[in-house]
Formats: C-alpha cells, sequence, structure tokens
C-alpha cells in the first residue's frame, strides 16, 4: 500500500438523510409574525413527524417552514421601511409631508406649466448633448487605441483630455464653459447661447465617461477577429470600420445608456449659468410660496423620463444576452 | 520556380526563441503538411507567412518577390495568401454572405453584385447557400468552418495557410471540413496545412515536414515520414500519435 489511492474509501459519516426543520430560521421570523408564525408551526410539525419516522412529510413541512422563514424576509423588511417612511412623513406635525410635498403648489398648475416649460429645455439639453457625445467619444475612443509610436503625442492629448474631464466635476465645467469663453471673448465660442454653452459643457464631460466605455467595448473583442479581417487584406482603417467598431458598439449599448441616464440627470446643473430649466423655475415656485415642494415636483419629471428609459434599457440587457448565450 | 521560398526565418517572442532557422520551400500545387508537436511552431510559421507576426531574420519570398521585412504591403501580400484558423474567427455581427463579401468589396472593389456571385457560387460548392443569410452562430462549428474556408477562397489567393483547421471541431464534423481541403487539393490549389489529422496528412499532403522546436528536423514524402521516419524525434513523435490512437 505504497501509493495512496485515487479513490477514498465510504466516507465514515453519512451525508444525506437528515430531515431539515428550519428551526432557527423559522423562530428568527418571528420579527415579522404574519410569515413567521406558519413558519414556526410547519417547522414544529417537521420535527414531530421526523421523531414519527415519517421522514418523506417531514422534508416537505420543513420546506414549507424555509419558505415562510423567506416570506418574512421579503415581506417583513418591506412594510417595516414603508412603515418607516410613511412615520416620517407625518412626524413633527406633518411639517416634512409640507417641507417637500406641500399640497398648495402640488395642485397649482400654472406652477406645472412652469416647470414643463423648463423641462422642455432639460431634455433639449440631454437630447442635443446625447447625439453629440455619442460621436465625440467614438473619435476620443479610437483616437486613443490608434496604434505605432507615431500616433503617441495625438494618444496622449486624447489620455489627457479623458483623464482631465473625468476628474473635473460637472457643474465647475458648465460653469467655466459657460461663463468663461464669453467673458474672455473667445471668438466663435465667445458668442454662444447659454443653452449651446450648456450642451457643450455636458458633452465635454459626458465624452470622456463614455469614451471609455467605448474604448473598453473596443479592447474587448478578441483579437482574432483583427487577425482573421487583416488577414483577408483589410486595412486597419477597414478592420476597425467594419469588423471592430460595429461589434464593440453593439457590446457597450448597455453601460452607455447606463451613462446617459446620468446625463439626463445631470442637466439639472445647468441652471447654475442661468438656463431658465426646470430647477431655476422650481426655485422661483420655492421662493414664492416659502416650501422646497418646487424640487419635488422637477424631482418628479426626471422620474418620468428615466423610468421608461431604464425599462427600456434592462429590457434590451436581457434581449443582448438571450441572444449572446448560445453563440459567441 | 517554387511558389514560396522561406529561407532561414526566425521569430522570437520575448525570451523564447519560436522559429530557430526555417528552411523550406513549397512549389505551386503542393500541399505540405506541417506535423509536430505543440509548441513547435507550426502555427507561428504559418503566421508568419502572411504576416500576421513579424519574422526576425531570414526572408520569405511570393512568387519570387520577397514578402517580408520592412516596407512591404502587408495588404497585397494576404491578398495573395488565404489563411484559416483553429477557431474560425468568422464575423459574429455579419451573417454568412456578408462574411464572405466583406474582403472582396472592400478590399478588391468588387461591386455589391460580382461579391455576391461569386460568394454564392463558392457557398454552393459546400452545400451552404441555404445558409446563406444566417449569422454564424446558427450554424455548427464543421459548417463556420466551411464558411471561413470559403471566406478566405473568395479572395482568390494563390496559397492557402490552414492552421489546425479541424482541432476545434467536434469528431463527427471533421469529415465535412477535410473533405473541402481534399477538393482544393485536387483541384490544385497551393497549401500548407498545420495538422494533427496524421491520417488525412499521409492522404493529401506531397511533402510533410516535422517540426520540433522551431526547426524543420525532417522533411520528406508523406509514406517516408510515416513509413520509415529517419529521426529518432519523428520516431518519438509518430509513436505518441499511435498511442493516442490517432494514426
Amino acid at each position: 500500500m505504497s501509493q495512496p489511492g485515487l479513490v477514498a474509501g465510504s466516507p465514515a459519516v453519512k451525508r444525506v438523510g437528515r430531515v431539515l426543520t428550519y428551526r432557527k430560521a423559522a423562530v428568527a421570523s418571528l420579527l415579522f409574525p404574519p410569515a413567521g408564525i406558519p413558519a414556526l408551526l410547519y417547522s414544529i410539525r417537521s420535527s414531530r413527524l421526523a421523531a414519527q419516522g415519517e421522514v418523506e412529510s417531514a422534508r416537505i413541512e420543513g420546506e414549507k417552514a424555509r419558505d415562510w422563514s423567506w416570506y418574512a424576509v421579503g415581506y417583513g423588511l418591506t412594510v417595516y421601511l414603508i412603515a418607516f417612511m410613511t412615520w416620517l412623513l407625518f412626524t413633527n406635525g406633518g411639517s416634512v409631508r409640507i417641507v417637500f410635498l406641500a399640497w398648495s403648489i402640488l395642485t397649482d398648475g400654472d406652477g406645472w406649466r412652469s416647470l414643463l416649460k423648463g423641462f422642455w429645455i432639460n431634455v433639449q439639453v440631454f437630447l442635443i448633448a446625447e447625439v453629440i457625445v455619442l460621436a465625440w467619444a467614438l473619435v476620443v475612443a479610437v483616437v486613443r487605441l490608434l496604434p505605432g509610436k507615431a500616433c503617441r503625442p495625438i494618444r496622449f492629448l486624447a489620455t489627457a483630455y479623458v483623464d482631465a474631464f473625468r476628474a473635473f466635476p460637472a457643474i465647475l465645467v458648465v460653469y467655466l464653459v459657460g461663463l468663461g469663453f464669453a467673458q474672455a471673448n473667445v471668438p466663435v465660442l465667445g458668442s454662444l447661447s447659454d443653452m449651446q454653452y450648456a450642451i457643450l459643457g455636458l458633452s465635454l464631460t459626458y465624452g470622456a465617461y463614455v469614451s471609455e466605455v467605448y474604448r473598453a467595448g473596443i479592447e474587448s473583442i478578441h483579437w482574432s477577429q483583427v487577425a482573421a479581417a487583416r488577414s483577408l487584406g483589410l486595412s486597419y482603417t477597414q478592420t476597425m470600420r467594419h469588423v471592430v467598431v460595429p461589434q464593440a458598439v453593439r457590446r457597450v449599448v448597455p453601460p452607455l445608456l447606463n451613462d446617459f441616464i446620468g446625463l439626463q440627470k445631470d442637466t439639472a446643473i445647468i441652471s447654475v449659468i442661468g438656463v431658465l430649466d426646470v430647477v431655476s423655475r422650481a426655485r422661483f415656485l420655492n421662493n414664492a410660496k416659502g416650501t422646497l415642494a418646487g424640487y419635488s415636483m422637477a424631482a418628479f419629471l426626471f422620474l418620468l423620463v428615466t423610468i421608461p428609459f431604464t425599462r427600456w434599457l434592462e429590457w434590451m440587457q436581457r434581449r443582448n444576452q438571450a441572444r449572446t448565450a448560445g453563440g459567441r | 520556380m517554387s511558389l514560396l521560398e522561406i529561407r532561414d526565418v526566425h521569430k522570437h517572442f520575448g525570451h523564447a526563441h519560436v522559429l530557430r532557422g526555417i528552411n523550406l520551400s513549397v512549389d505551386l500545387h503542393q500541399v505540405v503538411c506541417l506535423i509536430g508537436a505543440s509548441g513547435s511552431g507550426k502555427s507561428t510559421l504559418l503566421r508568419c507567412i502572411n504576416a500576421l507576426e513579424e519574422i526576425d531574420g531570414g526572408a520569405i519570398h511570393l512568387d519570387g518577390d520577397r514578402v517580408s521585412g520592412r516596407g512591404i504591403d502587408v495588404d497585397a501580400l494576404r491578398q495573395e495568401v488565404g489563411i484559416v484558423f483553429q477557431s474560425f474567427n468568422l464575423f459574429p455581427h455579419m451573417n454568412v454572405i456578408d462574411n464572405v463579401t466583406l474582403a472582396p468589396r472592400k478590399v478588391l472593389g468588387l461591386d455589391a453584385d460580382q461579391a455576391h456571385d461569386r460568394a454564392m457560387t463558392l457557398l454552393n460548392r459546400i452545400g451552404l447557400a441555404a445558409k446563406a443569410e444566417d449569422f454564424p452562430d446558427r450554424l455548427s462549428g464543421g459548417q463556420q468552418q466551411r464558411v471561413a474556408i470559403v471566406r478566405a477562397l473568395a479572395m482568390q489567393p494563390k496559397l492557402m495557410l490552414l492552421d489546425e483547421i479541424t482541432s476545434a471541431l467536434d469528431p463527427e464534423l471533421v469529415a465535412e471540413v477535410l473533405n473541402i481541403v481534399r477538393d482544393l487539393a485536387a483541384e490544385g490549389m497551393t497549401m500548407m496545412l498545420a495538422t494533427h489529422e496524421m491520417n488525412f496528412a499521409r492522404e493529401v499532403a506531397s511533402k510533410v515536414c516535422f517540426l520540433h522546436e522551431g526547426v524543420i528536423l525532417e522533411e520528406g514524402p508523406p509514406d517516408q515520414i510515416f513509413g520509415n521516419p529517419r529521426e529518432e524525434r519523428t520516431q518519438a513523435f509518430l509513436k505518441r500519435i499511435v498511442e493516442a490512437g490517432r494514426l
């Protein structure tokens, strides 16, 4: 017996055959009695059946105890959280509700009309900025990935841009672009409208983010794809144009749209350079009525746009996964 | 005169000296099979021939023209030398017909109709015309590899390099791919194959080269290499192949 065997003998301890009664989980579930009580009852019945030797039935009861323990987690946490928030809303004589959700403002038709007018500016800004970012970021990403020594300076420049504009807070970029160009009387750029400055500032900031998304996508395309394309005689540019970038873009659509949700929300900061957007108008409303409910209403408007967008995004991610699950 | 002339070719990957002076000539219509263990340099040699890897020493001539070294037109070289890879490498975002017509349209400048006709003729030959509109992930491995062969053939190359093209296939799909290679050989295509399919090599090869640690240790007609190998290392390699039940 010099050599240890590859196959162990039968284990000393029997590993299967026990009954799981989930007693501890069931007892813990009592923190939310509507689910905890059934969980405990099933667990007790399970051990009783096990004691009688009814292993099969005991296991079924044990499984029910486990299910009800999970109900306690899912439903219990939800109920307690909602209860907490409701308490918050009505505490202090309802002052929380008045500050955030003052009825007189929420029902003010003119207020809503004014906010919607402002929100339309936000929508225009993010739609235009998104189109610009889509193209500009791809240019930056491709430049960052140019091969060879000759392109080193331009690669460096692109990298510096990305590093800088990912570091700068968007609000500062909007300030500097929106106030600085006009103040310094820069040719052409000095005479844009506030809204155009807002678009420019946000595009510069988000262009840096999104270029990184593109770059990750391009780098994720396996080198064998490049080898296949080049081996057919396609040039570097043709390979990027027809083989690498189309695959990369498809792959990064979900994270890219995720950045767009960020961009949509960040249009809220353009009010700092005097654009009459939804945030500016909410501020007027608040000042007139002495609450913060205008901001709540503005927030609600963003919700109306972002939720469908997010759901659409999730749907697309699922579809993408389903499509690539089989192949490569 | 030989179509391909490889003289004293060297290749390093970092400190690894992968090709250590390869000398080989391939005549028009010849089928040359490269055999040898993994890491012996078969794939690297093929990749060097169509300049997917740059060589560090020696020279490669195609049809009398030097195609290695600085300043060569790699895109022109690759139009003459097609390569098929172990893992097919079809473009997953394009259907079969677009995979096949991309290079003829973009590189040779064929218009869409000409490229389409050429592709359909080839797809018909390999029995995959019905799959023209399908995407690669709907095809079996064997079908994908047949499309990859056609994609290379659509460029009408003078020389085809086949880099272990059946190694990633399930056993029952190997034959359909090898049948195409057999047809190509019969029609006079000049080819170089890196392969582990020894029986196939024995059948189609005009010449078999045994690579060992970056040199061609032995070359000769298939019957001699497989039947009466002179080198000890060749004998040892073939013995292992027989033990694995592959010859």
